[in-house]
C-alpha cells in the first residue's frame, strides 16, 4: 500500500485480485429457484422492504448458467434432489450455495418421518452458508448473503497458496430499527397505541 | 332417504355382498365385497333414489399395530381398508361411505399387493385418487386407465404409508437415514 494517496483524487490503487473479488462479491447473481415456503421469504428479501439488490444480489437469473449463487429455499425432497444436483452442476464456477431454512440445513420437521425428504441439502450439493430458521427472516438471509461475500472476498484465484484462516465477517444483516421500536418498552407502547387507534370509533 | 334406507336398498339389491356398518358411526357406511364394488358404485350413482354423482375421495387405511405388546389390545386384525366418500348433487347434503376390507397382502404372500377393481369408469375423480392410494398404501386397482405412481418417483420402492414401511438407506446417491 505504498502507492496509496500518491495520486490525484479519483485514483484507487489495489491489487487485481482484490478488484476482481470486489466485483464478484458485489454482483452475486442468485438463481430464481424456490422449492417451498422459504421461497416466499426469499421473495420478500428481494422485494422493496428488504431489497437484496442493495448488496448486488438482486438480479435473480432464470437460468443456472448465468447464476453464481444458489439459494436453496425450501424442502428438498428426494425426487427434487436429482434436479437440484443437476442445476448445481449447470452453474458456472465459482458458485456458492446458501442452504436456507431448517429443511435444507438438516431435514427440519421432516427429519424423523419424512420418507421423501433429503435430510439436508448438504447431502446433495456442497453448501457454503447455512441459514437456519423456519423460515428465516429476510435479515437472516441477508446475513447469509454477507457471509458468502466474506468468502468471496478472501478468494485467491490469481495468487498461489490460497486463502488461510476462516473468513472475517465484515458486515452484518442486522437492521437499524426506527426510533419508536428501538427498545422493548417503546415498541410495546407503539403497538398498544396502534391498536387503540385501529379500534372503530364509537358512534 | 336416511342412511338406514340407503343400506336397506343396497342390501335388497346386492344381498350378502353388502354388510351394514356400525349403526352409531358418525359417517354412515357399508362394507362391500371387492368383487362387486363396481356394480354397487354404478347403482349408487345411477339409481334415481340415490344419485351419488360425486366421489369426494378415495383413501386407504392400513390397520396394523407394529408393537407386539400392543397388538393384542389393538382391537383389530391386521388388514387394509379402502374407503370411498360419496355425496350427491341431486339430493344436497346427502353423504354416504363405502368401505372395502382387504388382506394386507394378496393371498397372504408378502410383496403381492391386494386388489380392488377400479371405479375410475364410474367417477373420473377416482383416477388420480386411486393412483395416490396405490402410491402410498399399496393397493392395486385392476381396470385403472393409468396405474402409475402419482407423487413419488417412478422407481421408488415400497409404499410409505404402510405401517411396516422401512425407509430406504439411500436414494440416487442421497443418504436417507
Amino acid at each position: 500500500m505504498l502507492l496509496e494517496n500518491r495520486f490525484e483524487d479519483g485514483f484507487v490503487v489495489t491489487s487485481l485480485e482484490q478488484a476482481i473479488n470486489w466485483g464478484r462479491e458485489s454482483s452475486l447473481w442468485p438463481m430464481t429457484f424456490g422449492l417451498a415456503c422459504c421461497a416466499i421469504e426469499m421473495m420478500a428479501t428481494g422485494a422493496g422492504r428488504y431489497d437484496i439488490d442493495r448488496f448486488g444480489a438482486g438480479a435473480f437469473r432464470a437460468t443456472p448458467r448465468q447464476a453464481d449463487l444458489m439459494i436453496v429455499a425450501g424442502t428438498v425432497n428426494l425426487k427434487m434432489a436429482d434436479r437440484v444436483r443437476r442445476l448445481y452442476h449447470q452453474m458456472p464456477d465459482p458458485k456458492f450455495v446458501i442452504a436456507m431454512g431448517a429443511c435444507t440445513c438438516g431435514g427440519g420437521p421432516y427429519y424423523k418421518y419424512g420418507y421423501n425428504v433429503a435430510k439436508g441439502v448438504d447431502l446433495v450439493v456442497p453448501v457454503d452458508v447455512y441459514v437456519p430458521g423456519c423460515p428465516p427472516r429476510p435479515e437472516a438471509l441477508l446475513e447469509g448473503l454477507m457471509r458468502v461475500q466474506d468468502k468471496v472476498r478472501r478468494m485467491k484465484d490469481l495468487t498461489k497458496g490460497g486463502a488461510e484462516g476462516p473468513p472475517v465477517p465484515a458486515r452484518t444483516g442486522a437492521v437499524l430499527l426506527p426510533d419508536e421500536l428501538a427498545t422493548p418498552e417503546k415498541a410495546l407502547a407503539f403497538v398498544t397505541e396502534t391498536k387503540e387507534r385501529a379500534k372503530p370509533a364509537k358512534a | 332417504m336416511t342412511p338406514a334406507d340407503i343400506t336397506a336398498a343396497l342390501q335388497e339389491r346386492f344381498g350378502a355382498a353388502v354388510t351394514p356398518g356400525l349403526a352409531t358411526a358418525l359417517d354412515p357406511f357399508v362394507t362391500v365385497e371387492p368383487g362387486r364394488l363396481v356394480e354397487v358404485c354404478t347403482f349408487l350413482r345411477d339409481d334415481p333414489r340415490l344419485r351419488f354423482e360425486m366421489l369426494n375421495d378415495v383413501s386407504g387405511v392400513d390397520y396394523l399395530e407394529t408393537d407386539p405388546k400392543k397388538a393384542a389390545k389393538a382391537g383389530f386384525d391386521p388388514h387394509l381398508e379402502v374407503v370411498y366418500h360419496l355425496s350427491s348433487f341431486t339430493h344436497p347434503g346427502r353423504r354416504f361411505t363405502l368401505k372395502v376390507v382387504l388382506p394386507r397382502w394378496k393371498d397372504g404372500t408378502p410383496g403381492e399387493l391386494p386388489e380392488v377393481p377400479s371405479v375410475a369408469g364410474v367417477w373420473r375423480t377416482a383416477d388420480w385418487q386411486e393412483r395416490e392410494v396405490y402410491d402410498l398404501v399399496g393397493v392395486r386397482f385392476p381396470g385403472h386407465p393409468d396405474p402409475r405412481r402419482i407423487l413419488l418417483a417412478d422407481d421408488w420402492e415400497g409404499h410409505p404409508l404402510r405401517k411396516d414401511y422401512e425407509f430406504p438407506l439411500e436414494y440416487h446417491g442421497v443418504r436417507c437415514r
